[in-house]
């Protein structure tokens, strides 16, 4: 009541009860905060918050497609355990983020660093570096699927005419398959990265290069005492991101080899998907869900603390 | 401390070899460009190379895809292609489902995202900054991990196969919040500060001031919002089963898989159309999604 019958701030006099006037102001203020926040909110809480929450009850239940369930408590983790395509997905997702993180770091760094420099054309090339980052999946993995098809890709094509008489059989080859996705994932990651790494580039004092090149510094040695050190939030960030979404990776792998050939690129977010929307077992599946989740949290706050120790 | 001393005598020491670096240093310059540029053309080859074949391909007749050798550019352009596609798919239904779907999402992203943006900027209340933590810590929860139980709870609302699932899905990320939040601490306090002497509400300086001052950061979000909804493909696969609600995305996957025998030219003609838009909105909006890309990754 009295918050919304108190005085504007201005308007009322200093000297009248100041403890009494400051708490309905304070009130006021929240109610007032919490209205800007709350249409977000609305969604945010009813279509995040609170299927995370049911995700972890679902996660301990025999949740089935006729929306029964009971409580099984911790069986559906017991069984994640002994399963075996659960190990290949767990496993093929370390193998695709060790791959992929690492090369995009390189790559992308790479790129920035040479468009760090005053180059012709460089504007041209930030954009041609940006296109397959707003490309859409479904036409990234059908241009790619025909680019490495072993007999008449152009892939295999220009590497027979450098000379390599067998090339892999990529996305046929349960051997090449993970390698092909990890390519074309860089080839549309590094744009983005390219732009944070670029805009961390320009946080680096010139003056510090300056310095460096005058006291007989060459390049690498310039990169690796002057660049880096300065470039470490950007890192750290990149590293963050770049972990997540690698833990994540799905609809790629799912247009591009539906996690063949066998099992050989099956991630855990699809072993999540199929055992959930294709085998209708919604509890199992939570309890894989809880994995991944436990798994990009976990990760990611190590990652966090790992960067406070180091820059204290 | 060390810094500037190392800037200091960095500073006194190039005036003294300024006149000195002459031929040398020169061409070890100019070979430093040429590598520059080398490596530069290389990539930009590596880049582009697949969006060409895509264009070339949606030229070609139909078994001129898998010629051995292949076929960069075909000797006749099939323009031909470009109208089947019409004819033979739904392209025409996918792009308008798909279109609704970007329009309204990125309007209300946009809306719910900035408006609260605002609480979180510019008021200060109890539960203000876990509540924002809250936020921040979903950039870290994938949306695979909670996917069935929203679907679940979509299912049960009868939400599921309609595309108001797919703008619930997308409209209130918790991204469009902190885009927003990061521009507006940008702006000086002492703006909102005078307009709050002079009797506006904070409703009143959101839409009078703030809204105004941050255009940059709203077409970063719109340009990122649309572009992310027009390509999303896992949303429209889990919750639009009738083939009328496609997506575009959803319906150029179909045209792979249920067709026997694909016609590839003509598949290719409708990603060429499928990414066509996206490509125009990207280079004249480049800006904006650079800067929102910058600023909202580096912050963070």
């Amino acid at each position: 009541m009295t918050t919304t019958e108190a005085p504007r701030r201005d308007a009322a006099p200093p000297q009248t009860k100041p403890p009494r006037r400051r708490s309905a102001l304070r009130r006021r203020n929240a109610l007032i905060g919490w209205s800007f926040i709350l249409p977000n909110f609305i969604g945010f809480g009813f279509l995040t918050l609170l299927p995370v929450l049911i995700l972890f009850y679902m996660a301990f239940t025999n949740w089935n497609v006729f929306g029964k369930a009971d409580w099984v408590g911790i069986a559906n983790f017991q069984r994640l355990m002994g399963d075996g395509s659960f190990h290949v997905a767990f496993w093929n997702t370390i193998y695709y983020s060790v791959m992929h993180i690492p090369l995009t770091i390189v790559v992308s760094l790479g790129l920035a660093l040479l468009l760090n420099n005053k180059l012709r054309g460089v504007a041209f090339f930030r954009t041609a570096a940006f296109f397959p980052y707003i490309t859409s999946i479904v036409a990234i993995a059908v241009v790619w699927n025909l680019l490495f098809s072993p007999d008449y890709g152009p892939i295999n094509e220009v590497l027979r005419a450098i000379g390599i008489s067998e090339p892999p059989g990529w996305l046929t080859s349960s051997e090449w398959a993970m390698p092909a996705v990890v390519i074309v994932s860089t080839w549309r990651d590094m744009g983005y990265y390219m732009i944070l790494f670029l805009a961390g580039l320009q946080t680096v004092p010139r003056e510090l290069h300056e310095a460096a090149r005058v006291d007989g510094a060459n390049v690498w040695q310039r990169f690796v005492n002057v660049t880096l050190p300065s470039l470490r939030p950007t890192m750290f960030f990149v590293t963050v991101m770049l972990t997540i979404n690698s833990f994540k990776i799905f609809d790629l792998i799912l247009v591009m080899t539906d996690g063949g050939p066998g099992q050989s690129t099956l991630v855990l977010s699809q072993f999540i998907y199929k055992k959930g929307f294709e085998e209708s077992q919604f509890g199992y599946a939570s309890a894989a869900a809880v994995a991944l989740f436990f798994l990009c949290i976990l990760v990611t706050i190590g990652q966090f603390l790992w960067n406070r120790k180091r820059s204290a | 401390m060390t810094e500037t001393q190392v800037l200091v005598t960095g500073g006194t020491l190039r005036k003294l070899t300024a006149p000195a670096p002459a031929g040398r240093a020169r061409s070890r310059l100019t070979i430093g460009r040429t590598l520059g540029y080398i490596a530069l053309i290389i990539a930009a080859v590596g880049l582009l190379a697949p969006f060409f074949w895509m264009v070339m391909s949606s030229l070609k007749n139909a078994n001129e895809v898998f010629s051995v050798p292949v076929v960069w550019v075909p000797e006749t352009f099939v323009w031909q292609n470009y109208i089947d596609i019409w004819t033979k798919s739904n392209m025409l239904v996918w792009i308008r489902n798909t279109l609704f779907l970007a329009v309204s999402v990125t309007f209300l992203q946009v809306l719910t995202g900035s408006f609260a943006a605002y609480g979180f900027a510019r008021m200060k209340f109890a539960g203000r900054d876990i509540l924002f933590l809250a936020y921040i810590g979903t950039i870290a929860v994938p949306w695979q991990s909670y996917m069935i139980p929203q679907f679940i709870l979509l299912s049960n609302l009868k939400v599921s196969n309609t595309l108001w699932s797919i703008i619930l899905l997308q409209a209130f990320g918790a991204f469009g919040v902190f885009l927003m939040k990061q521009y507006y601490e940008t702006i000086p306090e002492e703006l909102s500060e005078a307009a709050r002497l002079d009797g506006l509400s904070e409703y009143a300086i959101w839409r009078r001031i703030m809204l105004p001052l941050s255009v940059p950061a709203i077409a970063s979000l719109t340009l990122l919002t649309f572009v992310n909804t027009w390509n999303d493909y896992l949303g429209p696969l889990i919750y639009l089963r009738n083939p009328d609600l496609w997506t575009i995305q959803l319906g150029l996957k179909s045209f792979v898989s249920n067709l026997f025998d694909t016609n590839y030219a003509l598949l290719f003609a409708g990603l060429t159309i499928s990414v066509v838009p996206i490509a125009i909105i990207f280079l004249l909006g480049q800006k904006y999604f650079v800067e929102g890309i910058a600023t909202s990754g580096l912050k963070g």
